[in-house]
């Protein structure tokens, strides 16, 4: 038996980032402590720089790759080049060295001696690096899978490194930690119901590859009941990542407990490589049993937004609103799945990429607005901080208004592309419920606004800190990309439209 | 570029260069905005010279690709309806910057940013009335939410921050209404025409099936009549219109809510001709009762003894000409046409002197409640002689310019609807009583004790108000050049309604 040829050229991106990230944990273990955070953030943006390069080089690829196992066609390009900007972005919060987001030592139990020594003599561990850089690779691997394995290995490969980094925040350890079981029982949960999914379309199928899938459908006119049955269990799977209704309680509790650098990462990035996969799958492997899945959809899209927004409303911790926001964008989104059509794709990649920036801006203000303890989450606290420092408040301002859907933003052009992609085929509910969902989510959004800018300061120590150049580049990029997009889409509209077609 | 892109800039120009002067130069702030607004208005006057009277469709057209993905275009045009609103806010802007020239230094942020906030207003009411690209249209009519939410929160008195919210969300809903009926109309527009487009011209030639025309219709509809606002949609106004300083009031009431109406003629009647006359007899008694609904409502803040509201009184008698505007919009006939749009006109300027007007009379007594007014006429009779003129015209009398356009569009309902007719000339009645019951209140009778000192309109006062009396005046006696400016406008909207029978009433 021959080996399988791999096509090392095309995969090279995911290839780059993965080999950093070993090389991270190599680091990790032999290099000295001092010189330990250089080598980390050098690596891991250089590898973050130098994949994006690549896939640039390979932007016109359009072919299965690594044995019809992955695909690399211009959807894929389009979403691993989201997560590499995204990733590198969500880097460059982690690296910020001025606030001790993240617990100096992982495994020291909260409040006793060891944590204690471990912050006092000012050591961060910086395993947190290659963690990234692994979770990036997973997501980039998760919607390049052209088969059922590849698909749950690159989910796993996303998971684990989250599951590890939710629990590493330096303040509320105890809160942070409790995020990542949450987070890791009920993945762990999902993946199962993902497994099984997968073992039934392949006993179905008799192929765990896309194509295979895709083929047997055809052949089979798709009524067969465990075919149905393994795509309830592995939408089960999906539906988890993406965080829709009604699997999305870990959302909440993982939002507020991990650091929030890594939340800003999680937030973009697993949406990104969450609804890729989706998107791969509705659209090309079980395409042809839309009857079957489009109702579903519909009505988890339409519970999506509602329970997103309406709770939202009740919630008094700004990470929380922002984890029920996240929710109801995962509602809006679903829409694109369920249009079914060129638009629907070119609008769901239009919508991740804009979204992308404006959530982890929005984070990454999250993690100025502080007191002598740490983040200042309450949203009480943040009342007046339109007079205390205007220009972080603005600048939050613009992203809320982006997250709200406000035209001139780049959430309206989002939005709007998908809205009109749903509308165009046929399923009109999904637009309406999404419209009225957005005028309940406009209402937590400018009472954030209101907050800000409409009530006095209160003298409780709570104010903004001056980040170092990586926050507020980071800032800087994701204000300017939520402005631009909004005012002047076409380049990145035309340019997704363009690349954004399935390897047949 | 064109006449209407430098129109819509030069505010924003102006306001960028409010933004970065340096702190506490307020009075230069104030000098630049009264500058530029009134660079402005000139030059809207003399683009309006040169506007073809004769011709209908849209004049000084300009068209740039915008994100052609979408068939999104910057598309600018006016007819005489908006060209006649976009003058409408040019002249009221100045009004209001020389007018309100302290009414921003109580404000929870810098006088300048009032102003600059002011001049970006100005910008948006230029573009959602020029726009011709719906797309456009609803960025602006979303866009302009903004500024007036930060005048009314930042600026105002009592609740404010909750009547800006209140503002806010009741707009945004609407708005979010329409674009939901926006996409369903570019879909359509994508089915029937070679390429999906925005343009209002080309999606008024599409033929849609009665079933989702009523859909998108009443999509644009409610978004319509809560910016108008028509009764049951109102419930916002009097917070806002209570909590907004005067002068943000006049722009809001003034000119912004006429986009309401403004986009029922240019959107509801164009683009859904079946729709429309559908539902045309329930507008008519949704506008019946806004009548009486804001007319019982005025009696009462002035009749009630004690804590009756002056600027609450206001807003309400608008809710009572809104109603007026939108029942001559739909009982399309041209009379009522012409009448309605010419209505805009002059609601916007009678509102406008009663608010500014008000405002003074509340920033001399530090008191908004109507009884505190009393014996205004001999201690200052200049300020309560204007009062008195502005809500004449308010009430319609002859000879001021309310009346022309209430009587065209009475007359010209009859001609369709006599009933309707009839029970809206009753409402004329209230008007009489809530005008003259606060004027009698206010400043007749003897002195309320507190007034003996107050002093009458400075210089500045007086100027800055004039222009708007001189127009309330002039436009009473001498209507005949604005009618010539909507006719052809109002001519065209009915023909593309397509209604035969009683064309121009009888």
């Amino acid at each position: 038996m021959n080996a399988p040829n791999i096509e090392y050229g095309i995969l090279g991106p995911i290839l780059i980032v993965l080999a950093a990230a070993l090389i991270g944990v190599l680091i990790e273990a032999f290099v000295s402590r001092r010189y330990r955070y250089i080598l980390q953030t050098g690596t891991a943006f250089a590898a973050v720089a130098l994949a994006f390069l690549q896939l640039v080089l390979i932007r016109q690829t359009s072919s299965k790759a690594a044995v019809s196992s992955m695909s690399i066609d211009g959807v894929t390009i389009v979403l691993q080049g989201s997560v590499l900007i995204f990733g590198f972005l969500g880097l460059l919060l982690i690296a910020e060295r001025g606030f001790q987001s993240f617990t100096a030592q992982a495994a020291a139990i909260p409040g006793s001696n060891e944590e204690q020594k471990a912050l006092v003599s000012g050591l961060q561990q910086t395993e947190v690096f290659p963690l990234t850089l692994f979770a990036i690779s997973g997501a980039m691997l998760f919607p390049a899978a052209n088969d059922l394995l590849t698909l749950f290995v690159s989910l796993e490969v996303l998971s684990l490194p989250l599951y590890l980094m939710a629990g590493l925040s330096q303040r509320r350890r105890l809160l942070s930690q409790e995020a990542a079981l949450k987070y890791f029982l009920l993945g762990a949960f999902s993946s199962a119901f993902f497994l099984f999914g997968s073992a039934f379309i392949y006993g179905q199928a008799g192929s765990t590859t896309f194509d295979g899938i895709r083929k047997s459908i055809v052949e089979s006119g798709g009524s067969d009941q465990f075919l149905l049955v393994g795509l309830a269990l592995l939408t089960v799977g999906l539906l988890f990542k993406v965080s829709a209704a009604p699997f999305h309680a870990w959302t909440p509790d993982v939002y507020q407990g991990s650091p929030t650098p890594v939340t800003a990462f999680m937030a973009a990035v697993t949406k990104v490589a969450a609804f890729g996969a989706a998107i791969r799958i509705y659209y090309f492997a079980v395409g042809g049993l839309v009857w079957s899945w489009r109702p579903i959809l519909i009505a988890i899209s339409i519970v999506t937004m509602a329970i997103g927004t309406v709770i939202a409303i009740a919630q008094k911790d700004i990470k929380r609103v922002l984890a029920y926001s996240a929710i109801a964008h995962s509602g809006f989104l679903l829409t694109g799945i369920i249009a079914l059509s060129k638009d629907g794709l070119n609008a769901t990649l239009i919508y991740l990429f804009t979204y992308g920036f404006t959530t982890i801006g929005t984070f990454a203000i999250v993690t100025l607005v502080r007191d002598s303890g740490g983040e200042v989450s309450d949203l009480n606290r943040w009342a007046g901080l339109g007079k205390r420092s205007p220009l972080v408040a603005g600048t939050f301002t613009l992203f809320l208004l982006g997250l709200a859907g406000i035209p001139l933003t780049s959430g309206f052009v989002g939005k709007f592309a998908i809205f009109t992609a749903a509308y165009k085929s046929g399923n009109i509910s999904v637009v309406v419920a999404g419209v009225l969902a957005s005028a309940i989510a406009a209402f937590f959004y400018i009472r954030i606004i209101v907050m800000m800018y409409f009530s006095d300061p209160v003298e409780d120590g709570t104010s903004v800190v001056i980040p170092s150049a990586m926050t507020v580049a980071t800032i800087a990029i994701c204000a300017v990309a939520t402005l631009v997009m909004g005012i002047y889409p076409q380049p990145v509209i035309s340019a997704i439209n363009s690349l954004a077609f399935f390897a047949g | 570029m064109n006449s209407l892109t430098i129109l819509g800039l030069l505010p924003l120009i102006g306001s960028a260069a409010l933004f970065l002067l340096p702190k506490g130069s307020d009075l230069l702030a104030k000098q630049v905005a009264l500058g530029v607004s009134i660079v402005v208005a000139i030059a809207g006057l003399g683009m309006a010279f040169s506007f073809n009277r004769s011709a209908t469709g849209f004049q000084f057209v300009e068209k740039h690709q915008w994100i052609p993905a979408f068939g999104i275009n910057y598309a600018l045009g006016v007819d005489g309806i908006s060209l006649l609103l976009i003058l409408l806010a040019l002249v009221l802007t100045p009004v209001v910057i020389a007018a309100c020239w302290h009414e921003a230094e109580g404000g929870r942020w810098s006088v300048k940013n009032f102003f600059g906030l002011i001049l970006i207003l100005e910008t948006m009411i230029v573009g959602v009335f020029a726009a011709t690209d719906i797309f456009l249209f609803y960025v602006f009519f979303e866009a302009m939410l903004i500024p007036v939410y930060f005048l009314i929160g930042g600026y105002g008195t009592g609740e404010k921050a909750a009547a800006a919210v209140k503002f806010l969300l009741y707009s945004l809903f609407g708005g979010l209404l329409m674009l939901a009926s926006i996409i369903g109309l570019y879909v359509i527009s994508g089915n029937q025409l070679q390429a999906p487009t925005f343009d209002v011209t080309a999606l008024s030639q599409l033929s849609i099936d009665p079933v989702t025309q009523r859909m998108l219709f009443l999509g644009f509809f409610i978004a319509f009549a809560i910016k108008a606002p028509l009764w049951p949609f109102h419930t916002w106004l009097p917070d806002a219109a209570r909590a907004a300083t005067p002068g943000t009031s006049v722009l809001l009431l003034g000119v912004l809510d006429k986009v309401g109406t403004y986009g029922m003629i240019r959107f509801c009647l164009s683009l859904f001709p079946e729709a429309s006359k559908e539902f045309g007899p329930t507008i008519i008694v949704l506008s019946l009762i806004s009548i009486f609904y804001g007319a019982f409502l005025a009696i009462a803040q002035g009749t009630s003894s004690g804590d009756g509201n002056i600027k609450a009184l206001i807003s309400y008698t608008s809710i009572s000409h809104f109603g007026f505007i939108t029942l001559g919009i739909f009982a399309f006939t041209e009379q009522s046409h012409s009448g309605a749009t010419l209505y805009m006109i002059n609601h916007g300027f009678s509102t406008a002197a009663l608010f500014l007007i008000a405002g003074w009379m509340i920033s001399r007594r530090k008191s908004e409640r109507i009884s505190d007014f009393g014996g205004l006429q001999r201690v200052t009779p200049i300020m309560a002689w204007l009062f008195f003129i502005a809500g004449m015209s308010s009430l319609a009398l002859p000879g001021l310019s309310s009346f022309v356009s209430e009587f065209l569009v009475l007359v010209g309902t009859f001609a369709r609807y006599p009933i309707p007719a009839i029970i809206g000339t009753i409402g004329i009645i209230f008007a009489a009583l809530y005008i003259l019951i606060p004027v009698q209140r206010a400043l007749h009778g003897p002195i309320t004790p507190g007034n003996e000192n107050l002093t009458d309109l400075t210089l500045r006062e007086k100027v800055s108000i004039a222009p708007v009396i001189a127009v309330i005046i002039f436009f009473g006696f001498y209507p005949q050049p604005l009618l010539d400016v909507i006719n052809p406008a109002a001519s065209a909207t009915l023909s593309a309604l397509q209604i035969t029978g009683i064309m121009g009433g009888k």
